[in-house]
């Protein structure tokens, strides 16, 4: 009999990079059934759009740095880049929108600096930053819910839209965007924001049609779709439980404070939970394995950074929603806490 | 003759003062988002440099090395003033959309670079080719920056070219393609962050090629050994 000795560890997770990935894309699904639900069939195309883009980019710049294609492509990194991008920009926006953001987060961001692993801001979010400055009109032309909404267009019309931004029978996405009453709607952050604005407390705000008891209407559905998705990737232990809880808590404690010193003008902690990108933030982008914190200690402070400076920019900021920037801001951080979170190695130092 | 070429080289190349020792960013940054502005503003940079290098270098042996770098300060100043004014009184439009940053030259850090480290220990003629040489190189990026930053802003090259060059330069302008909506990230400062670091890395590619190109294949410099009995 022959007794092979094989070095530690032996015992494998039997996770391998592609199949991570997918894993991820897997639990974007509930988010993405709520998006399409709620807001057409839009986010479909972008997708499509989307995953084409990164695949065709990605090989390209393989090919460029002559390197073997088939590996980057097959580890799934860019097509999570691609569907983590297509849900974070409006449905309807135009074809070339989301090309620019494949072209820059898979070419600028990830490629330039070493490919996958050297990456050292989140590729999606940055592409996601870059579109938000670059086109402001485009990037916050958000559909209403589709109840709400005055004309619900067909899939084969959004194509139009979203390729000759005009539908079969003239209509522009801004009339498209229209709600019962013929008023363009702003997403729910937005509405909030802009009502606080002009003197109305958030009770006032809350009354409209665009919200229901907690949230916004069909938001609320996208963030407990992510939700739920996150709650899987965590019981499948493909993300640390510390960023994503640290996040929600350091948001939700911010939120509480500010709705106990000014119950008028704060929307309160369920609010910003439900809303916006803070779920999605939480468990899909923050969560990034290259782009976050390593340590325990450090994803903690992290997350909750991440939080803390949401809150902040939601509140005080110019941008009704600010997921996208705090973690690009934190994602510049990480070498510092990263720096002064690491812990004792076994042998090593005094035990505290 | 030769150390005319070094000079050249030196500014225009190897010791470019945007692409390589990244002095003067500040304004390179700010005022490159087209082409007018970034020739106005580096066409007043290469007269002050030439200028004050020519000034330097004549004062050299007169100035106190403990007050030198004061000395070189108000000599900058003085001729940024000049090339301010005249701007102002030849090139208002260009005057008014430069703005602070004309003033600004005086802190501009290739200037005083070129006054310490060159104009004040050569003679004349030597300093005032060093200035034109760095300035030119400083140009060349200005100008290349702002170009690229123009073209992938608003799809055209040359827009408002009368400000600087009188009103025939309208006629210069060309819509090389139109869109609807301005890329504004390209106009915007990352935007000039962004393009000067794919040009800096466009130097590094040409100059790792030259390099490659230039070291011929290491031919064997030793015949092989027939016995080899230590590998030293």
């Amino acid at each position: 009999m022959k007794l092979t000795m094989a070095s530690s560890p032996h015992n494998h997770s039997h996770k391998s990079l592609t199949r991570l990935m997918l894993t991820v894309i897997a639990a974007c699904i509930p988010g993405l059934i709520a998006q399409v639900v709620f807001f057409g069939t839009g986010v479909l195309i972008q997708l499509v759009l989307a995953l084409t883009a990164v695949t065709v980019f990605e090989a390209a710049i393989m090919l460029m740095r002559k390197r073997p294609v088939w590996p980057a492509l097959s580890d799934g990194s860019a097509w999570l880049t691609a569907v983590l991008l297509a849900l974070s920009i409006p449905p309807l926006a135009p074809w070339w929108i989301i090309i620019i953001g494949c072209l820059f987060s898979i070419i600028i961001v990830k490629q330039l600096y070493g490919g996958l692993g050297f990456n050292l801001f989140n590729p999606a979010m940055a592409a996601y930053v870059l579109l938000l400055v670059s086109f402001p009109v485009q990037m916050t032309s958000w559909l209403p819910v589709s109840e709400l909404s005055n004309n619900v267009i067909g899939f084969t019309e959004q194509l139009r839209i979203i390729f000759t931004d005009f539908t079969s029978i003239g209509y522009s996405l801004d009339q498209v965007r229209a709600g019962i009453d013929g008023i363009t709607m702003a997403t729910p952050l937005d509405t909030i924001k802009t009502d606080i604005g002009h003197g109305l407390t958030v009770t006032e705000s809350m009354q409209k049609t665009l919200f229901n008891e907690w949230a916004g209407l069909g938001w609320m559905w996208v963030n407990l779709g992510f939700l739920a998705g996150g709650l899987y990737l965590l019981k499948e232990k493909i993300i640390n439980w510390h960023i994503p809880v640290s996040f929600i808590a350091s948001l939700a404690i911010c939120s509480a404070i500010g709705y106990i010193a000014a119950p008028g003008t704060e929307p309160g902690t369920i609010f910003h939970l439900l809303s916006g990108a803070t779920m999605m933030g939480a468990f899909f982008i923050a969560t990034d394995p290259v782009s976050a914190a390593t340590t325990n200690k450090g994803r903690l402070i992290y997350g909750a950074l991440i939080g803390l400076l949401v809150y902040l920019i939601r509140t005080f900021g110019g941008y009704p929603d600010a997921v996208a920037f705090a973690v690009l801001l934190l994602n510049i951080a990480v070498p510092l806490i990263d720096y002064y979170t690491q812990p004792r190695t076994y042998g090593h130092g005094a035990v505290k | 003759m030769s150390e005319l070429k070094t000079l050249y080289k030196e500014g225009v190349w190897v010791n470019n003062p945007a692409l390589v020792q990244l002095l003067g960013l500040c304004p390179l940054l700010a005022v490159t988002s087209t082409i007018t502005n970034a020739l106005g503003l580096g066409l007043a940079t290469l007269l002050v440099l030439v200028g004050s290098n020519i000034s330097v270098s004549i004062v050299r042996n007169w100035v106190p090395k403990d007050i030198r770098i004061p000395v070189f300060v108000m000599i900058i100043a003085g001729f940024v003033t000049i090339v301010q004014l005249l701007m102002n009184a030849y090139t208002f439009g260009l005057y008014q959309s430069l703005g602070i940053f004309i003033p600004l030259i005086v802190t501009n850090c290739a200037i005083i670079g070129r006054a310490e480290a060159y104009a004040s220990k050569n003679p004349i003629h030597l300093s005032a080719f060093d200035g034109l040489m760095m300035g030119l190189g400083f140009m060349i990026v200005l100008v290349v920056l702002g170009a690229m930053r123009e073209l992938i802003g608003q799809g055209t090259l040359f827009d408002s070219a009368d400000l600087l060059l009188g009103p025939w330069a309208q006629s210069l302008r060309i819509e090389v393609f139109s869109f609807d909506n301005q890329f504004l990230l390209a106009i915007l400062p990352p935007g000039a962050f962004l393009a000067l670091g794919l040009l800096i890395a466009a130097k590094n590619v040409i100059d790792a090629q030259i390099k490659s190109k230039q070291i011929a294949p290491p031919e064997a410099e030793k015949g092989p050994r027939a016995r080899v009995t230590s590998l030293t």
